[in-house]
């Protein structure tokens, strides 16, 4: 304990950032800007724009909260592809120029920033909780007062699916990749109807509204894999209309 | 009637979301303001321990009474928010043996529920631990979700009126002779600056605090405090895992989705804005980390970050981080610095939210003359979801 001045690892590697901006009104329309880093070998692309915004520019708008690709809210696309940029470190890009832009398919508010208000419509009415019980260490018993051990759901509701996925870009009715895929969790869970929640996928909208191009689970940063789930909910929605289920 | 007054809250971490929804229920007109996202300060970031009070029943018993009763409470008006899977203090060496006397009377003490294990009984619970446990001891911590819980209170504010606005920045302070009239801000989605006049400004910026009271000449003596978290791939334990002894390194693992997060260390930072990664903290995260579950030393890590405490105390050296008390405070600035229309909150903890928010709210509401209760020990928090609605 002590008044050092800490600082980060070593060494470092210059390497040029360049972030896409918009300010409505003022930034309108949206350009580059390029800025220059140290990076050191343990450093993000959050940590990145986190450096930008103190040392060059405090106007820079970007979401980020918990830094460990836990809360969900600093997805943005580096050189092209959905990441979360907490978890993306810039050395191992292994190029000079990063290039840094907001997801696509929600409105766009600001620099990095997106509208969720877009996610949460498309997600949300397949419910809320996001507990599940826990698949780790089956074999331990729980202690006294806790009948089953319990964690948070996987999907941390970052928005990468919804802008990896080619038809959500263009249909803004499509329930999406996280959406059907917390049907299926709500499904499973046990969390209302099966045959509700069966009616309510059962739509252009809903599981016939996915091309199956399975960008959603190339690109999920959790493993919710939610392509797979949404061939799933196929399979029960077709088997749930069988004549013998009737 | 109340709402004739206007009150401004800078900061919108978790202290501000608790005073935010604590306001509007009172029936105050409240905008907050927050710089970046909301909760990109400290609160997002933590360790995510909803504290049963256990790591501060020894030496700071009003911190660890605060936690338990808060920890209780937070359960009840946030059901869902929580992963409830209890934690343990175990003890590795006879060292950490040694000090269960003492923690147990300490959490005696402070009204947090304790149960002795064996060494057996723990490993039964937590097959991944230290095979040298000696003994743990059970106490009610939980994980919580550093994002989600506090975005339920800016929901539920935000439904009752409250007008919250990120990525709007304070830059300077209205004033007139010697009280504060407002803030004056940036706007980043709109590159604007503009005022918000205020009968009242709440400065809720955490290790920011000091910065931000400077500007009206006030002075509140915050020191951002540092520490390393670094989170591995897997979970190596459902309840959360303490080291049985005294605060130290790297003695706490909390289980979190699918994640095991280790923490932390502490220094002194002189900018809340650029702390640092430490390398030798990381590493000192494994090493300590294994000796509560061995099995970590090996795990690929996810992230490793930093996060800054606003840890309350005048800058002395002789003080370390560990020993500054860890309770909040809410300073009137009429009575310290003779500046009138500013009140700071800061230090406290995640979980204290609740509690921090409600002596804030009582010294708002006594500053303006408005006589309303606090409701939120009752008042169950909308989804979070909500607040995008
Ligand atoms: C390493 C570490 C681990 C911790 N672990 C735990 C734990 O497990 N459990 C627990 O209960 N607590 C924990 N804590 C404590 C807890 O994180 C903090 O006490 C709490 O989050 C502080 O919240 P806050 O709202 O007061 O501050 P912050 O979250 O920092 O909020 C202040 C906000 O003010 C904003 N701001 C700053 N300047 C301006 C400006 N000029 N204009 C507008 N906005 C501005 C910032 O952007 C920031 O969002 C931990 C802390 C640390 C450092
Ligand atoms: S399914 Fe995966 S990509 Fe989609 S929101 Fe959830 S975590 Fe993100
Ligand atoms: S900041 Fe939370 S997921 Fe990246």
């Amino acid at each position: 304990m002590s008044d050092e001045v800490i600082g980060r690892p070593d060494p470092k590697t210059p390497v040029s950032v360049k972030i896409l901006r918009y300010k409505p009104g003022a930034i309108d329309p949206p350009r580059y800007d390029t800025f220059q880093v140290d990076a050191d070998p343990l450093m993000t692309v959050l940590d990145a724009l986190e450096e930008i915004r103190a040392t060059q520019d405090s106007t820079l708008a970007y979401r980020h909260s918990c830094h460990h690709a836990s809360c969900g809210t600093c997805a943005m696309k580096v050189n092209g592809k959905e990441v979360l940029s907490c978890v993306t470190n810039v050395l191992e890009q292994g190029t000079d120029v990063i290039v840094v832009e907001p997801l696509g398919t929600m409105p766009l508010v600001t620099d990095l920033v997106v509208d969720m208000g877009d996610f949460a419509r498309r997600y949300e009415p397949a419910g809320l909780s996001f507990i599940r019980e826990s698949e780790y260490l089956t074999e331990a018993q729980t202690p006294e007062g806790v009948d089953h051990h319990t964690r948070f759901e996987s999907c941390i509701e970052c928005g990468i699916c919804l802008s990896a996925c080619p038809v959500a870009n263009t249909n803004a009715s499509f329930i999406g990749p996280a959406g059907l895929a917390a049907y299926y969790r709500a499904m499973v869970k046990g969390d209302g109807e099966a045959t509700d929640i069966l009616a309510a996928v059962d739509t252009d909208c809903g599981v016939w509204g996915c091309h199956g191009a399975m960008e959603c689970t190339e690109a999920c940063p959790s493993q919710v894999e939610p392509g797979d789930l949404i061939m799933y909910l196929r399979r029960e929605v077709v088997k749930s209309k069988l004549p013998w289920n009737h | 009637m109340n709402s004739n007054y206007h009150v401004v809250i800078i900061g919108g971490g978790s202290t501000g979301a608790a005073i935010v929804h604590d306001l509007v229920l009172r029936g105050l007109k409240v905008t907050l303001v927050e710089r970046g996202e909301l909760t990109s300060g400290t609160a997002g970031r933590h360790h995510g321990l909803l504290h049963s009070g256990g790591r501060y029943a020894v030496k700071d018993q009003e911190s660890a009474k605060e936690c338990i009763e808060e920890n209780l409470i937070l359960r009840k008006i946030a059901p869902g928010s929580f992963e409830e899977n209890d934690g343990l203090f175990v003890a590795i060496t006879d060292e950490d043996v040694a000090y269960k006397d003492t923690f147990l009377q300490g959490c005696a003490e402070c009204g947090i529920p304790t149960r002795e294990l064996t060494a057996k009984e723990a490993l039964l619970l937590e097959p991944n631990l230290n095979p040298k446990t000696k003994l743990a001891i059970q106490v009610p911590d939980a994980t919580m979700d550093c994002w989600r819980l506090p975005m339920r209170f800016f929901a539920t504010a935000k439904q009752n009126g409250a007008d919250i606005r990120p990525y709007t920045e304070v830059i300077g302070l209205l004033k007139q002779n010697s009280t504060v009239t407002g803030v004056h801000v940036r706007s980043h989605v709109t590159g604007k600056e503009y005022d918000i006049k205020a009968d009242l400004v709440v400065n809720a910026t955490g290790a920011w605090a000091e910065k931000l009271s400077e500007m009206a000449d006030a002075r509140v003596p915050v020191r951002p405090t540092p520490g390393v978290l670094v989170a591995v791939y897997g979970r190596w334990n459902n309840m959360v895992l303490n080291r049985l002894n005294r605060p130290s390194d790297g003695d706490i693992i909390v289980p979190q989705r699918e994640l095991s997060v280790i923490g932390t260390s502490s220094w002194f930072a002189p900018d809340p804005d650029r702390l640092g990664l430490p390398m030798e903290h990381v590493e000192r995260m494994y090493e300590r980390g294994s000796q509560l579950v061995p099995g970590v030393k090996y795990a690929r890590m996810r992230a490793a970050w930093s996060a800054a405490r606003p840890l309350l105390g005048e800058a002395s050296p002789t003080v370390g981080g560990r020993d500054l008390p860890r309770t909040f405070k809410c300073f009137d600035h009429k009575e310290r610095d003779g500046i009138e229309g500013l009140v700071t909150i800061t230090g406290g903890k995640g979980t204290t939210m609740r509690a921090m928010a409600e002596t804030t709210s009582d010294v708002v509401c006594d500053k303006l003359g408005v006589d309303a209760v606090c409701r939120t020990r009752e008042v169950v928090l909308l989804p979070y979801w909500a607040y995008y609605q």
